[in-house]
């Protein structure tokens, strides 16, 4: 898994509540069996019209985000499915952070997988960071990982919370299977002990 | 020992391991797998060199791209598709893993299928890279949706890095009234909660609206919680459950049978636990509900009017006129006057048997309204061959409606099953997502009754007009 570190970058506003996971990466695009790709279809059917080009109006599409990291976004993102394939296509796209006053809960989890920072941050400094974003490309966001700190371009900072484990596995680009690998010692004697207890599992 | 809640109990269970800050290897008993989440996963075993850890525990079943009609026996047309169906093939058998292919009659909803096969008992953690495998926790066994780097870790590892989720009750108390279904109550418990309302939570359904309810019943409520944003649903097994589950092929037998079901019997909530939120619902305030936006939580009684954004407040105000412009309505049209062209009757929602035979109820000597395309997909092979034997299916074709083989079909429209731009579509699924079931296409969310009675008259309708 890639590393997540710190970030300074672009920002994008996405101010709409309930963006869920049909509209990050319509089915359309998940009769793929790769990972990789998806970046184009990010938003699909926001981003381009029924003739295929792109919507003038639509943020990412705007010069000044096309090459966006940070995304600041409405509450409740990411709600709906569990396709993996929406954190895929944020990846893909160049976004590396996401940051609402709330996420759904496996899109959450889904995004550290692939070394995606989602952020949760109460509602007034939501709206600043979103003010923020507004200005486009002139205006960098800074997201340290290590120091849990979000900084606007005004080099005004927010401490954030991150899930320890989460954190030391995103800044050291672990990865969770081979983590689990080493634990199996304990799976072998949970097994052990449920065959015994539970033998019609 | 302290009180504690079902959720509680079957996390103890369940933890292989714990680190300092709360972080658990929670075992996994059954994993299921379809097509869509699961070939990057099984590509991520093969350039490890990994194994699937438990290939007995683990079952899979092709449904979101198959197509519904005959013709599929002749394979599928998509060519990704095809594709996708075809690695699910390749990998149940290189992995050795259960699996139900396109022409085996209990081929079916990954959902509909592990529970029908008896896969799914109570007091099991259950998982499946799809966020409605909350459907099982109808049997009191703790489901939940995962993405695909974790299906990897669970073929693996079969286990799940997990945190413990917070507890919340949902209680109906007292009867539901006629008309009013399993649909109502979990799409109710939606608009009261909102779509964000349970996230962090796993939520279990009790009261006496919820112990009548039937096991398809039951499952129908679960399959929505995720809609709520909880991790899970649940519900405590009863005498019901296990008559449910007794004689499924999977299921324990005889002395096993016995040990599961003192176990199964110690699986509920103490009297006295402690939750982090409660909600309580009157099951007699839940009339016949339908949705008029594009999230689960936009529902409102079929006798209601459309809104308009101004009764809204804050981000949902934007949200609100983007959903009515999508939807193309006029906030304070009865809904019984909104037109739709389409209806179907399936997924893990409402693909079930006891699903099919309402809708009969409301179909019999009844014909569909003339240019309205109405379809019935059965949740599995099994469902469909028992609706035949049972003359619903006659009923279903004499009404008008198409009768299909089983898939997720219209529910994602993933496969040939879609809604064309501006089509209206009365739908007995979980989402009303934007081009959910089909770019441009438009959802109502309705009960299987409810479907039935707008196919009839070709506008949404309040069923009880017809029982
Ligand atoms: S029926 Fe619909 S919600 Fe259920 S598994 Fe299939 S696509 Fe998902």
């Amino acid at each position: 898994m890639d590393k997540f570190t710190k970030i300074t970058g672009v920002a994008a506003p996405m101010p709409l509540i309930n963006i869920d996971t049909d509209m990050i990466i319509p089915k359309l695009f998940l009769k793929t069996i790769k990972r990789s790709g998806l970046g184009v279809n990010l938003f699909d059917e926001m981003r381009y019209d029924d003739d295929r080009n792109e919507r003038p109006d639509f943020v990412l599409n705007k010069p000044a985000y096309r090459n966006t990291e940070v995304l600041v976004a409405g509450d409740n993102f990411g709600c709906g499915s569990s396709r993996e394939h929406a954190p895929w296509a944020i990846k893909d796209f160049g976004i590396r952070c996401v940051i609402s006053t709330s996420f759904a809960d496996i899109f959450f989890s889904n995004c550290f997988k692939n070394g995606i920072l989602p952020i949760v941050m109460p509602k007034e400094v939501v709206d600043v960071l979103l003010k923020d974003a507004e200005k486009g490309e002139n205006a960098r966001m800074s997201v340290d990982l290590e120091a849990q700190t979000v900084t606007t371009s005004d080099g005004e900072v927010f401490p954030f919370e991150v899930d320890s484990f989460k954190k030391h596995c995103l800044l050291e680009g672990l990865d969770d299977i081979g983590q689990t690998m080493n634990k199996i010692a304990a799976i072998d004697g949970f097994e052990a002990k449920a065959s015994v207890e539970r033998p019609w599992v | 020992m302290s009180p504690t809640t079902l959720y509680d109990k079957i996390w103890d269970a369940h933890v292989a391991d714990e680190t300092a800050d709360g972080t658990c290897l929670l075992y996994i008993d059954r994993h299921l797998v379809h097509e869509v989440t699961s070939p990057q996963a099984f590509e991520g075993l093969r350039m490890a060199g990994r194994k699937v850890r438990s290939p007995d525990k683990t079952i899979a079943v092709p449904d979101h791209n198959v197509p519904t009609t005959p013709d599929r026996v002749n394979g599928i047309e998509n060519e990704q598709s095809r594709i996708q169906v075809e690695a699910l093939d390749k990998n149940a058998r290189d992995f050795g893993i259960h699996y139900y292919p396109v022409d085996d009659i209990r081929q079916g909803i990954v959902h509909i299928v592990g529970p029908e096969q008896g896969w799914t008992l109570p007091g099991m953690t259950v998982v499946c890279g799809d966020s409605h495998t909350a459907t099982h926790g109808a049997f009191g066994s703790l489901a939940h949706g995962i993405g695909t780097s974790e299906v990897e870790h669970v073929l693996a590892t079969q286990t799940l890095i997990q945190k413990k989720s917070k507890n919340m009750k949902v209680e109906i108390t007292g009867k539901l009234l006629p008309g009013v279904t399993a649909k109502d109550i979990t799409l109710s418990v939606i608009g009261h909660t909102g779509t964000a309302g349970g996230t962090g939570y796993v939520i279990e359904y009790c009261g006496e609206a919820i112990r009548d309810l039937s096991m398809e019943g039951r499952m129908t409520v679960c399959n929505m919680a995720i809609e709520g944003g909880a991790r899970a649903g649940l519900i405590a097994p009863d005498q019901k459950t296990f008559d449910y589950v007794m004689g499924r092929p999977h299921a324990p037998k005889g002395a096993q049978w016995e040990a599961a079901l003192t176990w199964w019997k110690t699986l509920y909530s103490d009297d006295d636990a402690a939750w982090d939120q409660v909600i309580t619902i009157k099951a007699e305030d839940i009339a016949p509900v339908v949705t008029w936006g594009t999230s689960p939580e936009d529902v409102l009684p079929i006798t209601a009017n459309v809104p308009a954004p101004s009764d809204f407040e804050g981000g949902k105000v934007e949200a609100v006129e983007r959903a009515l412009d999508y939807m193309d309505l006029t906030p304070g049209t009865p809904l019984t006057e909104v037109e739709i062209d389409t209806v179907f009757i399936g997924s893990c929602t409402n693909g079930r048997i006891e699903d099919l035979r309402a809708a009969a109820g409301i179909l019999k000597g009844r014909k569909i309204k003339e240019g309205m395309r109405a379809m019935i997909v059965p949740g599995s092979g099994l469902v469909r061959a028992q609706a035949e034997e049972e003359g619903l299916a006659e009923i279903f074709l004499a009404a008008g409606f198409e009768w299909r083989l089983a898939g997720c079909s219209m529910c994602l429209a993933m496969n040939p099953d879609q809604l064309e731009p501006g089509e209206r579509c009365a739908a007995t699924s979980n989402r009303n997502f934007e081009g959910r079931q089909g770019r441009g296409g438009r959802t109502h969310l309705v009960s299987p009754i409810m479907a039935a009675a707008a196919a009839i008259t070709g506008r949404l309708t309040d069923v009880r007009e017809m029982l």
